[in-house]
């Protein structure tokens, strides 16, 4: 084991992680200042993969399709939070997950629907193809800019927050709702921006991340439990507890799955070694959340106090 | 009070078509209706276990597909055993449904001891998302554990007995299933009336009042999620035994939100509740199954119009409003 | 929405009308038709219905339902099948899991099975019956011809990788059974993993000469599209689920130049298949893959049978479908004792043909390959 695929590991860990954050950050954002959880999340990052796929397809251009993927995922956003989310708000945690199941059944079979049941053709663009060199590693250009995008968002998103009217509404619904409608804030507007905005950035993760998987139905389901995990870890409903989940599940997740095996091969039988292995890091996020939860019952960051 | 005899009427109404239908199916000799009448049965002994923890308790266990798994995997484990003739930690295989059982309910029972005393720290989507990880380790558990099949499952190539019953044929079958749920739900009903009922009803909804009154709500709750899970264990090992087949995907997040949505569909905290949602399911699956390859939209739909326009769900639609507080 | 049942209708319609027909038979598929997988179903149902749509008037009234690749609606739907619609014959399913929960009791209640896909060890060896046949591969098959090709390519240090699970340590073993060089690596990955970069890492640094993956489906689309941007450039080998023309268009670029194992190909230039490829693009504006030839045979080995007995005459049926006395699209075709084929494994390589990726013949793995597993059957 040498010290450039550590590295590279890390590397690898912590891209993951930033892609996770894209995920998390609206789910969090959205439970936050609404209260409410969204199963459905996974479908808006679906919807970003298949519109950036196809316009990008349609196009010829990689940066066409990815506007069109967050437009769309932030458009069926907005659509769903007016015809379904918003009669949620005042539901109990039971109706919202039920709501948000039934919406994962219908985007799904809707997208299916759409765009046939094969999977679609999403490329990396032409300018971070390749390999660069870092020193003694050598990476993938495009997992580099991935790692580049996820920072810019959440620089992006802390900027917003911390500095703009939108960010101090934001808080403001998130430390007391009563409070900013007696303020005046148009606080139906508010929630359908907030949860457009989440939206966007699911259907970004999707979009970016299509481009070096698989662009399929179902694709939105494990990220979603990947990014629940993460929240839960880090705080429902604080952004910062979002980020320090989302690289702890990367990392961890990644050097579980190339440390674990490597482990076991060293006193039991190669095949055997990677089998035990592959099943222990498989279960390891969960392992993690479950014990953050039992010595932090409210994650690592609690948003209210 | 009025709503109150008419939800008797219509349990009543619903326990006779559920024995009725198959019975008639019985008579002309269509024994897929049996079978699904029995799948019904068993789905909705395992949503009656929820209903304890969901319905009495308020506690939304998003993870209850690992008891289900779990008593899936007993039953499919030990009829392994004994179709083989080996043996597992001293102990020969069995295929027995009594013994089965017992394993069945004391396991899921002792996993959800430890489960809930962890989870029950926690509340809200906290507790939502504990108990999915929960369930989401046993899934990948076992996927990845070779010895059972992993993936592939493990097969009950004769299903396991019943003593004075043959198992094999559909109506007894569906008898066993019948009776075990007519227990499950004079267990439940028994239990909503005890004094034991009311403590975790008043911790559910108000658990300040309820400590002050010098009720611990951590034991009951604790005590009520234990039973909640031994009950939807006991479900597990007779599903096992009904499809002949135990998987992975038995533990699926999915199947825990299956649970979930019978008891919404048929009215959360509703004795009958669990029966009426699952015969909606089940119909639906089977009649928009054949009828499109786009059924889960459908599903989803239907899904949706219940949560947000029909919140009691059909016993709430057809018996009025509750009083029991659910 | 589509009308499944509408082809059944008209089937029975024509019944009906043609009352002279000594006796029906009702054909069940049960199949993935929704959720990720449903692309492998889709091509097993329309390759199937081409079949029967080719052969003009017939007496097979078809029923297709989805299995929503979850086992235990897949045994609802087989005892549905067999208990209302009265079938005869199933067939359709897609992954080893849900065979293996479908196939033993159906099987043991004297109704055929015919597998246009999946093809578990167990159902190969000591679960074999008389009534269940396999008209496509047993697992390991193709993984075996993967790994005799690496040879003959001269392949000395083969880093391997699969997900963990039987079919994935099956893929393995094939492999390994009949490849002569070194292991630089051998990897588990997680069942419907869509990140490798880990994985990838490690290829990097074992020092290896070559790949053998499994990753059937999306994962495979995954693994392929960050293999590219790794700037690593070993050859891979693998069989042909990984890089079936159902996911091809998907991959593009990236999977050129692969070599892939399988027992059909769109190229392969028998008067059969090149009927069978124009019509199937003709009906379905798009290249069959392997899963469409499996569907395609596994129909006219059903059409086969029946003009040569009455499929209630169970014996005579199955004699008949021993006979196999049909012409398969991937050429020769004939039984091993237990009930699998012995076939030519052909190595494809990924190729570019008029814009569209696709497969094409380039060698030739095994003249006459049968499943290992057979030894263990007695049948």
């Amino acid at each position: 084991m040498t010290l450039a695929l550590v590295l590279e590991q890390l590397l690898n860990g912590v891209q993951f992680g930033l892609m996770l954050f894209l995920m998390s950050a609206g789910l969090t954002l959205v439970f936050g200042v609404m209260g409410l959880i969204n199963l459905a999340h996974g479908s808006l990052y679906m919807i970003g993969a298949f519109l950036c796929a196809a316009v990008a397809a349609a196009s010829g251009n990689f940066w066409l399709g990815l506007v069109a993927g967050i437009a769309a995922a932030a458009a069926a956003g907005a659509l769903i939070e007016i015809l379904v989310i918003r009669r949620l708000y005042a539901r109990d945690h039971l109706d919202q997950v039920l709501a948000t199941f039934a919406l994962i059944l219908i985007l799904s079979e809707g997208v299916r629907m759409v765009f046939g049941p094969f999977p679609l053709y999403l490329n990396v663009p032409e300018a971070l193809r390749g390999t660069v060199s870092l020193g003694i590693v050598e990476y993938s250009v495009y997992r580099l800019a991935l790692i580049g995008f996820g920072l810019a968002v959440a620089l992006g998103l802390w900027a917003l927050i911390a500095k703009t009217r939108l960010g101090i509404r934001i808080r403001a619904g998130e430390s007391d709702r009563e409070m900013i409608a007696a303020l005046g804030v148009n606080i139906r507007a508010l929630y359908t921006i907030v949860f457009a905005l989440g939206a966007g950035l699911a259907g970004l993760a999707g979009a970016l991340v299509g481009a070096i998987q698989s662009v399929q139905v179902g694709m939105g389901e494990p990220v979603l439990i990947l990014a629940f995990v993460v929240i839960v870890i880090g705080g429902i409903g604080s952004i910062r507890g979002a980020m320090v989940g989302a690289l702890l599940v990367g990392v961890i997740d990644t050097m579980g799955r190339f440390l674990l095996p490597r482990f076991f091969a060293t006193f039991m039988e190669t095949s055997q070694a990677m089998g035990v292995g592959a099943a222990l890091a498989s279960m390891l996020i969960y392992l993690l959340m479950a014990l953050v939860l039992i010595f932090r019952p409210k994650g690592l960051f609690p948003a209210h106090g | 009070m009025d709503s109150t005899r008419k939800e008797w009427l219509l349990n009543a109404l619903i326990a006779g078509a559920l024995f009725a239908v198959p019975l008639w199916a019985c008579v002309v000799n269509e024994p897929f209706i049996i079978t699904l009448a029995t799948r019904i049965a068993i789905l909705a002994i395992a949503a009656v276990g929820l209903n304890i923890a969901l319905g009495l308790g308020g506690m939304v266990s998003f993870g209850h597909a690992l008891y289900l798994g779990l008593g899936g995997y007993v039953a499919g484990i030990a009829a392994h055993h004994a179709f083989h003739g080996t043996e597992i930690l001293g102990l020969p295989g069995t295929n027995q449904m009594l013994p089965i059982w017992a394993l069945a309910t004391v396991l899921s029972g002792l996993v959800a001891g430890v489960v809930g005393a962890l989870s029950l720290r926690t509340s809200g989507i906290f507790f939502i998302m504990i108990t999915l990880a929960f369930a989401q380790m046993g899934f990948f558990f076992t996927l990845s554990w070779p010895a059972y099949g992993g993936e592939d499952g493990l097969p009950i190539f004769v299903r396991n007995q019943f003593p004075g019953l043959n198992t094999a044929r559909p109506w007894e079958m569906f008898l066993l299933a019948y009776a075990v749920l007519m227990l499950c739900l004079a267990a439940f009903a028994g239990l909503r009336a005890a004094r034991f009922g009311a403590a975790l009803m008043a911790i559910r909804q108000n658990p300040d009042r309820a400590a002050a009154l010098g009720i611990s709500p951590f034991g009951i709750k604790l005590v009520a999620f234990v039973l909640s899970g031994m009950i939807t264990g006991l479900a597990g090992a007779m599903m096992a035994d009904l499809t002949r087949f135990v998987s992975p995907a038995m533990m699926a997040w999915t199947v825990s939100g299956e649970l979930i949505v019978i008891i919404i569909l048929g009215g959360v905290g509703r004795l009958f509740g669990p029966v009426a949602g699952a015969a909606i399911l089940v119909g639906f699956e089977v009649f928009f199954g054949g009828l499109t390859e786009h059924w889960k939209l459908w599903l989803g739909l239907v899904l949706l119009a219940v949560v947000l326009f029909a919140r009691g769900g059909f016993i709430g639609l057809l018996a009025g409003r509750v009083r029991h507080g659910g | 929405m589509t009308p499944l049942r509408m082809t059944a209708l008209a089937a029975m319609a024509a019944a009906s009308l043609n009352a002279a027909q000594a006796s029906d038979i009702t054909v069940g598929m049960i199949t993935t038709l929704s959720g990720g997988g449903a692309g492998l179903g889709v091509d097993v149902r329309d390759g199937f219905q081409l079949a029967l749509d080719m052969a003009g008037e017939h007496a097979i009234k078809l029923v297709v339902e989805d299995d929503a690749q979850r086992p235990e609606l897949a045994v609802q739907i087989a005892e549905r099948m067999i208990q209302s619609e009265r079938a005869d014959i199933l067939t359709g399913i897609i992954w080893s899991n849900l065979a293996m929960a479908v196939v033993p009791s159906t099987v043991a209640q004297d109704i055929f099975y015919l597998s246009p896909n999946a093809g578990p060890s167990a159902l190969a060896g000591a679960n074999c019956h008389p009534n269940y046949f396999n008209v496509a591969w047993q697992n390991d098959m193709l993984h075996e011809g993967a790994g005799a090709y690496a040879n003959v390519l001269g392949y000395q240090n083969a880093f391997i990788m699969a997900p963990n699970y039987p079919a994935g340590t099956d893929a393995l073993n094939g492999f390994k059974r009949y490849f002569e060089g070194n292991l630089a690596g051998e990897l588990f990955t997680q069942v419907g993993q869509t990140d490798y970069a880990a994985e990838i890492a490690q290829i990097r640094a074992s020092g290896a000469d070559s790949i053998f993956i499994f990753l059937p489906g999306g994962m495979g689309i995954s693994f392929m599209r960050q293999y590219e941007q790794s700037g690593l450039d070993m050859p891979i080998v693998s069989a042909a689920f990984t890089f079936s023309q159902d996911i091809l268009p998907a991959v593009g670029s990236a999977a050129l130049g692969v070599f892939n194992a399988s027992q059909w190909s769109p190229d392969l230039d028998n008067a059969a298949n090149v009927e069978f490829v124009a019509a199937f693009r003709a009906a379905y504006g798009r290249i069959p893959s392997l899963y469409a030839s499996q569907g395609f045979d596994t129909a006219n080995l059903i059409l086969s049978a029946a003009a040569k007995a009455d499929v209630n005459d169970r014996t005579a049926f199955r004699e008949a479908l021993r006979a196999a006395d049909f012409t398969s699209v991937r050429g020769d075709f004939a039984w091993a004792p237990n009930q699998h084929p012995i076939q030519k494994v052909y190595i494809r390589e990924v190729v570019e043909v008029d814009g569209e990726i696709t497969n094409r013949v380039v060698g030739v793995a095994f003249e006459e390959h049968r499943a290992v597993h057979g030894e263990n059957c007695n049948m």
